[in-house]
């Protein structure tokens, strides 16, 4: 038995997973090392490859352990937690637990409405007072702000340096007075992102995340691992997207052309190439060989959930003439497959735009993979203040 | 499934490379020195026994250099349809010549087959590299024969590093075995295969246009500081990232046996569109210069083209997938 399976089985000797509480099997799996392997001792891993992470959540699935929805929480797991891991003090990484179990939803207050791809530019304001610092700005898109209990945020603490040097990053508590949600309906009707309009808000310094003014720094840790939480999903032929619109093929025989088959072909040939590249990048990762392909996986994801949705409500034709359900809804998570084709055709709108755009994500592959020169830079040596705005 | 490369592929691409690298006009002979030629064949006729995943690695090598190499031709599609036929003592004899790189063979079929093909009693044409090879290995009524005579007309290839030949069978001797499934699993193999020699190919048009545009100045500035351009060279990254997973796929399941038919034709349709595309903008990204004898992308594009028509079209690659995967057509009629 390998040391994977001799560990869940020590945890499922412990806690029955048929008799134990939900949050308490979650607890004591993060308190075995189970949560994220390759995470340090005393928080939720065991220092271990990050292969073994794979052993384990299917020794536990099959032994029926409840699982954490990484789904639902996916801000806290795939960004907040690699940034508290690499820069947070043993205070700050008590934060660890409860997020992983997901008793406690994190949300990315960064863009702003006058940041979004150039979140450098962002002028939500941190002052110093004392021990704390005092917030002031205004953020915007802010998906699952109103399940949040917990925010990353990316502040300016210093207006007369270049606005690269000018930013520290936080910990922002969504119970503190002078934080206000406000829902944003989206294209689809629902309210998945907000407006978070922050007033005078107090953090403590012990709230900081990395050194002062090293923000920029710490956020690319943040969008590093975005890239790659959003790209590396999926691992089952005719998963998410791809599959739906098979099964809309399938159901629908007298709908069927020749040219529509040779482009569903296409689109399927593409979806399965995507998940052999992803596949192949938790290779690379189990093989501690991680590579730049997360960024090429978001880039493919857009294009093709947006490709395949878009092709859905074509070949569905009166049908896809419809929508299910226009209720303004602050839904807990993107739920691409539980809604209708014309739901999805408009999310997947959003597959390019979140998480960095695909225009900036060409830059950076371009630049930083392949090793192009730089556009030329207009604002690099000049204070954020004497920017103009 | 292992997608990534395994250090022995790796090493046996870095020698493949370093022989490449001297542009020795006896270039066959030197890879048959180092065991290219009998890679697929067993051990004890004389061959490597490597898997399909070692025969992967060096056909991307070979696309990368666009090496004029009967390589695909005896060491991948002859030498796969003796395989299936080596109970035959001149089917294993041959193996033996083929691996020690005594002799090369050719498929009498044109290169552009897949799931079907003529039968050899007729004029065959576009048969790739039959000009040059000792043996021919023709189909007919279902049975592979050893040629005993032919006429055998070179024809103009589109792309010149695959020459092509025209064959008219006079006089044969069959082999023992089925000899349409000898070839079926040859063009199943030849197209897997194939997929890598695109990535190779592509790869190598990525790398060569993004350093032209690191080092050509227009305007001021170095070509590759324009973002147009930029997000086209990102795009073929990207692409290329899917493709070698693809075309890694396809090899991996033609050496495990598992998922064959989807993984081949899951690689042949991306990898061919991915090699086209790439030649297609490394050869616009290069200006003038692309479009001159002297620069070497016409190679590429003209190999990419015609490896896009090889062993079945990537319409004809989805055409075949469809009933594997539950995405049957329209109904003819209704
Ligand atoms: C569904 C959804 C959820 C989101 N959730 C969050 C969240 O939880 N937290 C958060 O902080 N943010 C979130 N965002 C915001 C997201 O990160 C930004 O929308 C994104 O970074 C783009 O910024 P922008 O909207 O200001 O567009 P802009 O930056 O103004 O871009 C407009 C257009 O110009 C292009 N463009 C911009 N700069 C360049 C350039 N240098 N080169 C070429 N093209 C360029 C863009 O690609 C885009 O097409 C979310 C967005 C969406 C759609």
């Amino acid at each position: 038995m390998g040391e994977a399976q001799e560990r869940v089985a020590a945890l499922l000797a412990e806690h029955d997973p048929t008799t134990t509480d939900r949050l308490e099997f979650l607890r004591a799996r993060f308190d075995a090392g189970l949560a994220w392997v390759h995470f340090p001792v005393g928080l939720g891993g065991l220092s271990a490859p990050r292969a073994m992470q794979q052993e384990v959540d299917e020794a536990l699935t099959a032994a029926g352990a409840p699982d954490n929805n990484p789904r639902r929480i996916g801000i806290g797991l795939g960004m907040a937690a690699p940034t508290i891991l690499a820069y947070g003090t043993g205070e700050q990484h008590r934060l660890l637990r409860p997020l992983w179990t997901g008793e406690e939803v994190w949300c990315q207050l960064f863009s702003e409405p006058g940041a979004g791809s150039d979140l450098a530019a962002l002028a939500t304001r941190a002052r110093r007072d004392g021990d704390d610092w005092v917030v002031t700005g205004q953020k915007v898109w802010t998906s699952s702000a109103h399940n949040a209990r917990w925010a990353i945020l990316v502040a300016r603490t210093d207006p007369d340096v270049p606005k690269h040097a000018g930013l520290t990053y936080f910990v922002c508590d969504m119970t503190a007075p002078g934080v206000e949600v406000r829902p944003l309906r989206q294209i689809t009707g629902e309210a998945e992102f907000n407006e978070v309009f922050l007033t005078d808000v107090r953090i403590p310094d012990s709230a900081r995340l990395g050194e002062i003014g090293d923000g920029w720094r710490v956020a690319q840790t943040t969008l590093m691992n975005e890239r790659v939480a959003i790209g590396s999903r999926s691992s089952a032929r005719e998963a998410g997207m791809v599959g739906v619109v098979a099964e809309t093929w399938r159901a629908h025989p007298d709908r069927r052309t020749a040219a529509a088959h040779d482009q569903l072909l296409g689109l399927w040939v593409e979806a399965e190439a995507l998940r052999l590249a992803g596949v192949r990048l938790r290779q690379q990762l189990a093989a501690g060989a991680p590579g730049p392909e997360g960024s090429a996986m978001k880039l493919g994801f857009a294009r093709l959930s947006q490709a395949l949705s878009g092709f859905e409500v074509e070949f569905l034709a009166e049908d896809g003439l419809r929508y299910d359900d226009w209720t303004l809804r602050r839904p807990e998570l993107v739920d691409f497959t539980g809604r209708g084709p014309g739901y999805r055709y408009l999310r997947a709108k959003g597959n390019s735009i979140e998480g960095g755009t695909s225009e900036v994500l060409r830059n950076i592959i371009a630049e930083r993979v392949l090793g192009l020169p730089a556009e030329p830079r207009v604002d690099k040596d000049v204070p954020w203040k004497d920017l103009p705005r | 499934m292992n997608l990534l490369y395994t250090d022995v592929e790796t090493d046996l691409r870095a020698s493949v490379a370093d022989l490449l690298g001297t542009h020795s006009t006896d270039l066959w002979p030197r890879l048959a020195a180092v065991g290219v030629s009998g890679l697929a064949v067993p051990e004890e006729l004389g061959g490597q026994g490597a898997s399909y995943r070692e025969l992967a690695v060096v056909a991307e090598e070979l696309g990368r250099s666009v090496a004029p190499v009967p390589f695909l031709t005896s060491a991948v599609l002859a030498t796969t349809a003796l395989l299936e036929l080596s109970e035959d003592a001149s089917a294993r004899s041959l193996l033996s010549r083929l691996s020690s790189g005594a002799a090369t063979a050719a498929l009498v079929v044109p290169l552009s087959s897949w799931e079907s093909w003529p039968d050899g009693r007729g004029l065959v044409r576009s048969v790739a590299d039959a000009g040059s090879a000792d043996v021919l290995l023709v189909p007919i009524e279902g049975r592979l024969h050893l040629v005993d005579a032919a006429d055998v007309t070179p024809v103009v290839a589109l792309d010149e590093t695959r020459p092509l030949a025209d064959v008219a069978i006079t006089a044969t001797t069959p082999l023992a075995g089925p000899g349409d499934d000898a070839v079926r699993a040859a063009l199943v193999a030849g197209a897997g295969i194939l997929a890598s020699e695109q990535v190779g190919i592509a790869t190598w048009c990525l790398e060569t246009t993004v350093a032209y545009l690191k080092e050509r100045h227009q305007f001021g500035r170095p070509l590759g500081s324009f973002q147009a351009l930029k997000h086209r060279v990102a795009d073929l990254w990207q692409s290329l990232v899917l493709a070698r997973a693809a075309a890694r796929h396809a090899a991996d399941a033609l050496t495990t046996g598992v998922d064959v038919p989807i993984a081949v034709s899951v690689a042949q349709s991306l990898c061919s569109t991915v090699a086209v595309r790439a030649a297609e903008e490394c050869l616009q990204l290069h200006g003038g210069i692309g479009m001159t004898w002297e620069h070497p992308v016409h190679r590429y594009l003209k190999r990419a083209k015609a490896n896009e028509i090889a062993l079945g079209t990537p319409t004809r690659h989805r055409a075949t997938l469809a009933p594997l995967v539950d995405l049957a057509g329209p109904t003819v009629g209704a």
